[in-house]
């Protein structure tokens, strides 16, 4: 019969597609995507950039900010990394240093120039606003395999081309989010969208990746990258200029005792 | 219409009325099918129309910082102590759970308050009541210690003998369905409160906030239309059973009336407007202005029936009696009504297109489907006295006998009550738009007596430049401006950012309370913020007091309600205190209260154009209808006073006049003009055709309209008084001033006018009757 054989050839096809699959269930695809895509980003070092911030609120002000980092790569453990402000001029010198962590809070110093102190910040802040901007810390800091849980959800066109999507959930309590969906290209591994989803799993923002290039013929770092909040209508842009990688940084240039001598 | 056309419009009714039956049936339907759109707007802002000047300040500065809608949980622990273990566990909790509310985007609670304070070079910042940390008796005395001398908290979040706490959750409504969105964060609101007051029975939990408010327009205006309505209907039913004894007649009535409010309100659905507050209490106008049309028919009827006319012809003949008449005076009632759309406040424009469009509706249904009824149900009329014309017989002798008397006696009066008029002060305090029955009300005047009041004002300084507000001499500006502040009388909570900045400079000098002052380098300020702002978790940031480039800061004062009067002098002397202090800064002020005292004032300055365009139109009908430029001035005296009689009287009774009331001159305006017209057509249709003098027209007029005039306006006051039993101030008050202003203009009617036109009328006696006998006469 037409039905049952047009059904065959279904069944079939599905089988077909499904069989190397089947053995995998949508959270272990969506942890291996994300693994492929941390492995490609292995073994950078140091790094160090120029990132200009553009606030905006909802009636179009906009408020610029200026600052230097520096990171380094870590093993087993988040990223170190150094911020250094430059703008406003009333923060110049300011510099902020970070030992993230995957699970739990993050190390934190922040040297006051005004002050001339190194001051440890104890704080749970890991979901909260960078700089008044609409990155939280946590949007910033490295991406760990450990910080989340994962579900392949499915393929799907994107900007540079086709996308895997992956739904990541924090691992950590103080995250404010239940989950970032994310949107990677099926040839590089590189990010082009994330969504995230507030601690009520409603929409909150929105960012994306754009002007990717690609530094030791295997690190790719976007230019730009857009913060849309839908809730606020606020948005924040970073943009991003002078990558330069490898150049010899190590564990003394990420150090609270040397961070007021950090210009 | 032509008098040929209308004569054949009747006889069609009468001879085909199941036709008629079933056209006006299927075209109320269609009509009415529209009322599935119509859906209520649980937001205040639709009070302000879109040019409103308070209204864009409003936004804009909501825009540059954060939304300030808020629910307010407002915990009370029976024992009186938010401190215990018990108490701060729920609040705890509740600060967790609130985060699930639609839209949330902060929360903040005693217990999530970002407690800042250092340890040698740590500087260390959480919550001031800890999860996973044990609550000791010294752990809360602590925690009791640190709120209550905390500005930020005290008198906002936590009560100065700590006996009662709130929650504060700011939503920020995407405005995207603004039909669906309160609602939607009032049900979990509620499920919250719900679940922990079920949890700890010695916990009281009650709800305040704009969000509340808002969901109390739709809420209290819904549960008027279920009580009011049908308690409108009764009345309706139990007066025309009482005053015409008629059964088929009242149900009739009854089915007009349905189907104008069913028409009226479905066609505003098809028009796309939404449901408000004022708009919601058409129907209780609709059904008590469609009686009138109904009445005149009937009686007219009755009368004829008793005098051993058969029914066709007796219906035949009261409709073409009373076609004009009824024509009129619905059209002089809607363009009453449609003066409300020079109203500022969009939502009285809805309820004058409303109602204006119920009352044509029911003067057309009362010419067609009301006889085509009538022809249907069977009629039975019993012989009886009018003993009823016996009273207007001797009350007519009455104004008549008295008339030297009652002339300067009636003008005392009026002139009297109208000199209060002016005395009436404006106020538009929205808390107390809800009587107490509302639990939005209760809530907010608990509130008020053991917090903090609603009203409040936000303040937005700007210093106009980048970064401007770690200027030094901007910040004392402003610790100066609040202790200012929080040294006025009115004044229950100021919230602003120099209070962070004094407990940061504290923080970062090893708490020493000696540094509790603001920092006093620009950079200081600045890195001191910055170090702060990077340390807050989600939702607790510094958003909702500076703007983006940190040129200008945000200040929120709370104070206790008054009246707008009151607000509007605060706001003058807040901006003096500018002038005098910081001539260079700009200091803008906002908030919902003060956008609402202002309201009331620009919607009188816009109902008075409407009023007068509603006055010259209504006039000139008066004038064709009467055919006598004279009759039709002499008529502007009995259709103006009674208004302005009725806010005399106001002033006497209440004396604050808000935006509910800013509409009634022009509503009732049209209503009162009715009785003029029939009062005023009976007595020229005596002068002209029956040659009668001043005194005998008189006393024609009392004879044939003096009861359908007493008991319409009987209907009209019991109707607009239903409407004043509603908890939502706006419709109580402008039902019964209007139920005030119609009793006063019959009273006008029946004792001042009469004797004004044997008074002018009867100087002129001889000359006048020889001139308008020339002209033919139609009134009836």
């Amino acid at each position: 019969m037409k039905l049952s054989s047009s059904m065959n050839l279904i069944l079939a096809a599905v089988l077909a597609v499904s069989t190397p699959l089947m053995a995998q269930t949508p959270e272990e695809r969506g942890l291996e995507i994300s693994q492929e895509a941390k492995q490609r980003d292995l073994g950078w070092g140091d790094m160090q950039a120029d990132m200009l911030m553009v606030l905006r609120n909802k009636q179009g002000q906009e408020s610029v900010r200026e600052i230097r980092l520096k990171s380094l790569e870590q093993e087993n453990d988040g990223d170190k990394s150094l911020s250094i402000f430059d703008k406003p001029r009333d923060v110049k010198g300011t510099a902020f240093l970070s030992f993230s962590h995957p699970v739990g809070a993050d190390d934190q110093w922040l040297y006051l120039p005004a002050l001339k102190r190194v001051k440890r910040i104890a704080s749970r802040n890991k979901s909260g606003p960078f700089m008044g901007s609409e990155f939280a810390f946590e949007d910033l800091s490295s991406f760990e395999i450990e910080k989340y849980s994962y579900k392949y959800i499915q393929d799907e066109a994107c900007e540079a081309g086709q996308c895997f999507v992956v739904e990541q959930y924090p691992v950590d309590k103080n995250s404010g989010y239940t989950r970032r969906v994310v949107w990677l290209d099926h040839d590089e591994y590189r990010i082009s969208k994330v969504e995230f989803y507030d601690r009520k799993n409603s929409l909150l923002k929105t960012l994306t990746f754009q002007g990717y290039q690609q530094y030791l013929g295997k690190y790719w770092r976007a230019d730009l990258q857009q913060m849309t909040n839908h809730q606020n209508g606020k948005s924040t842009d970073l943009k991003w200029t002078g990558y330069k990688f490898q150049s010899g940084l190590n564990d003394s240039d990420f150090n609270k005792n040397t961070l007021k001598r950090s210009r | 219409m032509g008098k040929g056309m209308k004569d054949k419009l009747f006889v069609f009714v009468l001879k085909h009325p199941i036709w008629v039956l079933l056209t006006a049936l299927v075209l109320v339907v269609g009509a009415a099918a529209g009322a599935k759109n119509l859906v209520f707007k649980s937001d205040y802002r639709v009070f302000f129309s879109a040019d409103n000047p308070q209204l864009i300040a409003y936004e804009s500065m909501q825009n540059i910082y954060n939304k300030s809608d808020n629910v307010a949980f407002i915990i009370a622990p029976a024992d009186g102590n938010v401190f215990t273990e018990e108490t701060l566990n729920a609040v705890g909790q509740i600060t967790t759970d609130a985060w699930q509310i639609p839209y949330s985007t902060r929360v903040d609670s005693v217990t999530n308050f970002q407690h800042t304070w250092a340890e040698e070079d740590d500087m260390i910042v959480e919550d001031l009541v800890l999860e996973d940390v044990e609550l000791t008796s010294e752990k809360l005395q602590s925690i009791k210690t640190i709120a209550l001398n905390e500005p930020l908290m005290l008198s906002k979040l936590i009560s100065a003998q700590g006996h009662v706490t709130v929650v504060n959750v700011t939503v920020q409504l995407p405005g995207v369905n603004p039909v669906a969105e309160v609602p939607e964060v009032v049900e979990k609101v509620r499920e919250i409160q719900q679940k922990y007051m079920a949890e700890n029975p010695g916990l009281e939990i009650k709800l305040s906030g704009i969000v509340m408010m808002n969901n109390s327009f739709a809420e209290a205006s819904l549960n008027d239309n279920a009580t009011l309505v049908p308690a409108m209907f009764g009345v309706v039913i139990v007066l025309m059973l009482i005053l015409l004894r008629t059964f088929t007649g009242t149900i009739s009535t009854v089915v007009i009336i349905a189907a104008s409010i069913a028409g009226a309100m479905g066609l505003a659905g098809w028009g796309g407007l939404y449901l408000t507050g004022p708009s919601a209490g058409a129907p209780t106008m609709i059904l008590t202005l469609a009686v009138a049309d109904c009445i005149h028919i009937l009686s007219t009827m009755f009368y004829e029936m008793r005098h051993g006319v058969e029914k066709k012809k007796a219906l035949m003949d009261s409709l073409r009696i009373n076609f004009q008449p009824i024509m009129l005076t619905s059209v002089t009632t809607a363009i009453g009504f449609l003066s409300m759309n020079f109203s500022d406040s969009p939502p009285f424009r809805d309820l004058g297109n409303i109602v204006a469009v119920g009352v044509m509706l029911a003067f057309i249904l009362s010419v067609t489907l009301f006889p085509a009824l009538l022809m249907l149900l069977p009629i039975k009329v019993k012989v009886r006295t009018e003993e009823d014309s016996d009273y207007m017989r001797s009350l007519a002798g009455f104004v008549t006998g008295k008339r030297k008397l009652l002339l300067p006696l009636m003008s005392v009066i009026m002139v009297s009550l109208i000199v209060f008029l002016p005395q009436n002060k404006l106020n538009d305090d929205f808390v107390k738009y809800f009587d107490t029955s509302v639990p939005f009300r209760q809530a907010t005047d608990f509130m008020q007596d053991n917090l903090s009041g609603m009203t409040q004002l936000e303040i937005s300084v700007n210093s106009g430049e980048s970064s401007g507000i770690n200027d030094p001499a901007y910040l004392s500006m402003l610790g100066d401006f609040t202790e200012w502040l929080r040294a006025q009388p009115e004044t229950d909570h100021v919230n602003t950012i120099t209070d962070t900045l004094m407990r940061l400079n504290k923080n970062m000098h090893g708490d020493d309370a000696e540094y509790y002052r603001l920092p006093q380098s620009r950079e200081l300020s600045a890195q001191y913020l910055l170090l702060y702002e990077m340390s807050l978790p989600y939702g607790l940031d510094l958003n909702n007091q500076l703007n983006v480039d940190k040129s200008s800061t945000r200040l929120v004062g709370t104070f206790k309600n008054m009246t707008s009067n009151e607000l509007v002098l605060l706001e003058t002397r807040i901006q003096g205190w500018f002038v005098d202090n910081a001539p260079g800064l700009e200091a803008q002020i906002t908030g919902p209260n003060l956008m609402f005292a202002h309201i009331s004032q620009r919607n009188i300055i816009s109902m008075l154009s409407g009023i007068a365009m509603a006055l010259v139109l209504i006039s000139v009908l008066l004038g064709f209808a009467l055919r006598s430029v004279r009759f039709g001035l002499i008529s502007l005296i009995p259709n103006l006073a009674p208004a302005a009689m009725g806010f005399g009287m106001w002033y006497l009774i209440d004396g604050q006049v808000g935006l509910g009331l800013s509409v009634v001159a022009g509503m009732t305006l049209g209503i009162v003009v009715d009785d003029t017209v029939h009062f005023l057509s009976k007595y020229l249709h005596a002068r002209r055709e029956r040659n009668a003098d001043s005194v005998a027209a008189v006393q024609y007029a009392f004879g044939s309209v003096g009861r359908a005039l007493w008991i319409t306006t009987f209907v009209l006051v019991a109707g607009f008084m239903v409407l004043a039993q509603s908890s939502f101030k706006i419709n109580a008050d402008m039902g019964f001033l209007t139920a005030l202003t119609i009793l006063i203009a019959l009273i006008v009617d029946f004792l001042f006018l009469p004797p004004l036109l044997m008074k002018l009328d009867g100087v002129k006696e001889e000359t006048k009757i020889a001139v308008e006998q020339g002209e033919t006469d139609e009134v009836k």
